[in-house]
């Protein structure tokens, strides 16, 4: 992709609903978050065991014109000093991204502002943008979270090349999964991470699935199932579940995997630069494991910080700002594309 | 006084802008397209024609349900975006009060129908008498409940709505009152009703912030409900339980 730099600065005013979390920022020159709210749901669902996709859609409606307006506030601007709105409009729940849009395109519309429509996952990967002024493409990045796990190469802004993803269950869905067997509950990632401290990883030995294809496909549902049968065969026999130690050698299993099919596919593609994004990147055994495995294959790991791990905004901002710069705008017939493919406009 | 009227609740989308009892356009399609691909495209092709600006709006009008739950959301966050932007008020309009005001004027009872599924309908019941009036407010129902409490008022009835289509055959079996269907330009949601409808509610101060605004679904989502029957059953085993009324 051309980078057309301009010499005038470009504050980005974006939006992100594509699940369970109301999210707007404003983002200066797609590295500085002005500001950065995010409306969590989180508490709501955790009543149904998981996210529900109504119950979600209404949260955003009622939240986010309040979401926005604290993000100009936050940020110090008025909507007529903004230079482009954006809005994640896919991949997702098709109700919820549809707020997201339609609020967006309206505030555009109505601020004669250009609109840029953003992929959930660049969001993620762009993520690793606001913290890292000196990280450019190319680099690979491995995207982790509820309901994603892709392996890809970020080739340019904008452009990657997807080498690996899951077969069966996204890894924070595995957490998620295991969580509420052991009683957790949810989120299933923070709780099984902090479980997890306090328990032996090598404790039980679960599968490390391979799947057909790819080398740097994944699978998590056959790790999961056998956690599950581990579980159900403990109850029958009417032994205790370490729920530590248990929590701990899921983890270990999962982030093994994870860890070193990243760090194979950079040495394989020859980059010198690893990523890692979305949810589950805030878990503290895969920073540690691949930050471990990246130092001894001469890697450079790069990392978000929490808040920009989860659902948020800031990210939507940076990875549409080099989508602006290189000239894509979207329409007023913007619509929410729930299964949205990474690469596709 | 110039108001944006903006409808989603069913299949219909649409747009119109009012100004002093004046329809100065309006745009409607009954089409499969999404409103999210519709809706705004709409409103900036009557702007464009009208050579209006935006800011020179008073106030945006919006079918506030019940309806379709997605339908509604994207009226409203329309409606909630451009609000925030132009910074001014939104009218709230409930979708069944709006439908009737089709027909104004109308002789007898008002009835518009949405098909609900699970064989109810979102309905209301209106009149015209010297002024318009509620008879009976919008709510979820029944159908067969709803025919036996028209022919109970007595009152010959005009219906209208994307529920007429779905109920037709048992309209024409079981109505014992006379009734009618509203002919093509009046028979389904209009954004130029829900305009003039919300003309009279902002001339009366009955406005809110776009912010403040959200859809009256009429209806809890499937999840809650379930939660709540599934609470309700458990609280009802263990009142037997603790009181020791069990058999």
């Amino acid at each position: 992709m051309k980078i057309h730099k301009t010499d005038e600065d470009v504050y980005i005013l974006a939006i992100e609903s594509s699940c369970d979390e109301t999210a707007a920022a404003v983002v200066k020159n797609g590295r500085e978050v002005l500001s950065n709210v995010i409306s969590s749901q989180i508490a709501l669902h955790t009543l149904y065991g998981g996210v529900v996709p109504e119950i979600a859609s209404r949260k955003h409606i009622e939240k986010i014109n309040q979401v926005v307006q604290a993000a100009l506030d936050d940020a110090g601007m008025k909507l007529s000093e903004i230079t482009a709105v954006a809005v994640t409009y896919g991949p997702g729940l098709v109700g919820a991204l549809l707020v997201g849009v339609a609020e967006a395109k309206a505030i555009a519309y109505a601020a004669g502002k250009p609109l840029v429509g953003v992929h959930h996952i660049e969001g993620h990967v762009s993520a690793n943008f606001i913290e890292h002024p000196d990280l450019e493409p190319p680099f690979v990045c491995l995207i982790v979270s509820g309901g994603h796990t892709h392996l890809v190469i970020v080739k340019d802004y904008g452009t990657f090349e997807i080498i690996g993803r899951t077969m069966d269950d996204a890894a924070g869905e595995a957490f998620d999964k295991v969580a509420r067997a052991v009683g957790l509950g949810y989120p299933g990632g923070p709780k099984i991470d902090k479980a997890a401290k306090e328990g032996n990883p090598h404790a039980m030995e679960f599968p490390r699935a391979k799947v057909g294809g790819s080398a740097y496909d994944f699978s998590f549902s056959g790790m999961k199932s056998a956690v599950l049968n581990y579980i159900n065969q403990a109850e029958m026999k009417g032994e205790a579940i370490c729920v530590p130690d248990l929590a701990a050698s899921f983890q270990n299993a999962v982030v093994e995997v994870l860890v070193s099919r990243a760090v194979a596919a950079a040495k394989e593609y020859g980059y010198e630069k690893l990523a890692i994004a979305g949810g589950v990147a805030s878990n503290s055994a895969l920073r540690a494991g691949m930050k471990e495995a990246c130092e001894k294959a001469g890697l450079k790991f790069y990392y978000p910080s929490p808040i920009f791990c989860t659902d948020n905004a800031a990210m939507i901002g940076a990875a549409a700002y080099y989508e602006y710069i290189n000239g894509a705008r979207a329409g007023w017939d913007l619509n929410a594309v729930p299964n949205l493919k990474l690469g596709e406009r | 006084m110039r108001i944006l009227g903006i409808e989603s609740s069913s299949m219909v989308a649409s747009a119109a802008i009012v100004e002093d009892g004046i329809t100065m356009a309006e745009y409607t399609a009954n089409f499969k397209k999404t409103h999210s691909q519709t809706l705004l495209p709409m409103i900036d092709a009557m702007v464009s024609l009208l050579g209006i600006e935006l800011s020179s709006l008073d106030a945006i009008a919006v079918s506030g349900g019940p309806g379709s739950f997605t339908g509604l959301r994207i009226g409203s966050a329309t409606a909630k975006g451009l609000g925030l932007a132009l910074n001014k008020p939104l009218i709230h309009v409930p979708t069944l009060d709006a439908t009737a005001y089709n027909l104004f004027g109308a002789s007898g009872l008002i009835c518009p129908i949405m098909d609900a599924r699970r064989n109810q309908v979102y309905t209301g019941i209106y009149r015209f008498e010297e002024e318009f009036q509620t008879v009976m407010p919008q709510d979820a129902m029944d159908m067969g409940q709803l025919i036996d409490r028209l022919n109970s008022m007595g009152e010959r009835v005009i219906f209208l709505g994307d529920g007429v289509p779905v109920f037709e055959a048992l309209i024409r079996e079981r109505m014992t009152v006379p009734f009618a269907f509203a002919p093509a330009n009046s028979s389904r949601q209009r954004a130029a009703s829900v305009a003039a409808l919300g003309a009279r509610y902002f001339a009366e101060g009955k406005t809110e912030t776009a912010a403040e605004h959200e859809p009256d679904y009429l209806r809890k989502s499937q999840a809650e409900r379930e939660r709540e029957e599934r609470e309700k059953a458990a609280g009802y085993a263990e009142s037997r339980g603790q009181n020791g009324t069990g058999e």
